[in-house]
């Protein structure tokens, strides 16, 4: 699969963001933390991980969640 | 040569039965022993309150209760019932089994007895099971329990576990007849994620939340999929989507997953807690007895748990 831009991965859990917890997508920008900003939980970060395996092909399990405490770090994850 | 069991025709569930313990414990009560809050508990599993053993349930009494009332409600004798299986992965006992304590209790004179560990899957097991014994001939009723006292195996200590679990029971009569109310069962696992749910310390229960969660969001709607189709039941003609109630996100988001939107969802959870192999019969029971399940509605029942295992299977309500 194509790499991914950031604007496209931004945009894209963007959309993710707003399916699963209802959050606007323009709130979803890259410093926010998941639990902190975006109200996310454990369970809806697993709910996130599918939906971007789901959109960009790349798998995220869960030992690697616990990491991914930023939207910027998901970004990094699915770049690398 | 000799003679094989044989019989005509099919199975029908003919009555369900449930126990829950007197005791309520809110989601107040439990923050007042571990850090935890009710807004907590009900955005992440779903429960407000749940029933905890009193100190003289026990999986067989329990399994006593909710069996004798499936057996009146059907109108059956004990001496009827000639095979009792027991779904539970929670007894205190290993030797003896807990099937043939129950059927003595009920008076019931030399059933066939014995006990399923399928984990939160074992009644959907047991009642496959009972179904094709029924076909088979080798039983003409057999009384099928779901029953847990999980609050013997939880650290009430832990607050991700202990607000989870419950105790409870529940019970079906299955029975022979021309028609057939008990369609293919789908069962299968998936051994090499036992990892996931275990005892630990052989005492505790404990699950990997986020693996246990993702498994069961991806994966088995797909096996209750399947079910419906081997049963030649369409998503859109169920009543009723009861799934092993294991936490309200995960039965709503299997349920989102099925095309079913005209079918009710069990949500039994939110007042009687994560009953293991108990929560189905437990929740169709309850449906059935405020009646918001009707006789002949078409049911999806889909069971997972530790193992990792899992069966669907679609049934008539009697």
């Amino acid at each position: 699969m194509a790499a991914h831009s950031e604007q496209e991965i931004l945009a894209g859990l963007g959309e993710i963001v707003e399916e699963i917890v209802g959050t606007e997508p323009s709130e979803v920008t890259p410093e926010k933390s998941f639990v902190d900003d975006l109200d996310i939980d454990s369970l809806s970060m697993v709910e996130i991980a599918v939906a971007a395996q789901d959109k960009f092909g790349v798998e995220i399990p869960d030992d690697q969640l616990k990491d991914l405490k930023t939207v910027q770090d998901v970004i990094n994850y699915i770049q690398k | 040569m000799f003679n094989a069991p044989s019989a005509p025709g099919g199975a029908v569930i003919r009555s369900f039965g449930e126990y829950q313990p007197a005791r309520v414990v809110t989601n107040h009560d439990l923050a007042q022993r571990v850090d935890t809050d009710d807004e907590w508990i009900r955005s992440r599993v779903g429960i407000e309150e749940r029933r905890v053993a009193g100190p003289d349930d026990s999986v067989e009494s329990m399994a006593v209760a909710a069996g004798g009332k499936a057996l009146a409600a059907g109108g059956l004798a004990p001496e009827d019932i000639d095979l009792v299986i027991v779904a539970t992965c929670t007894s205190q006992d290993q030797i003896p089994n807990s099937a043939a304590t129950v059927a003595a209790r009920l008076g019931i004179p030399a059933p066939g007895a014995f006990d399923v560990n399928a984990a939160c899957a074992g009644f959907c097991y047991a009642l496959n099971l009972a179904s094709d014994s029924v076909r088979a001939g080798s039983s003409r009723n057999v009384l099928v329990v779901g029953s847990e006292k999980l609050s013997d195996w939880v650290d009430w200590e832990d607050r991700a576990t202990c607000v989870i679990f419950a105790d409870g029971a529940g019970a079906a009569v299955v029975s022979a007849d021309q028609d057939q109310g008990i369609g293919p069962v789908v069962w299968g696992s998936s051994g090499e994620r036992a990892d996931t749910i275990y005892l630990r310390e052989n005492r505790y229960l404990y699950q990997e939340g986020q693996a246990v969660f993702r498994w069961t969001t991806t994966e088995l709607y797909k096996v209750a999929l399947q079910a419906l189709e081997r049963a030649g039941v369409d998503p859109t003609e169920i009543t009723a989507f009861v799934p092993h109630q294991a936490n309200l996100r995960i039965v709503e988001s299997i349920a989102r997953k099925l095309g079913a939107p005209q079918a009710l969802v069990a949500r039994d959870i939110v007042t009687a807690g994560n009953t293991s192999s108990a929560s189905v019969p437990l929740a169709i029971s309850r449906l059935i007895g405020r009646g918001e399940l009707r006789s002949g509605s078409t049911v999806l029942t889909l069971g997972f748990g530790a193992g990792l295992v899992y069966a669907a299977q679609v049934i008539r309500i009697p």
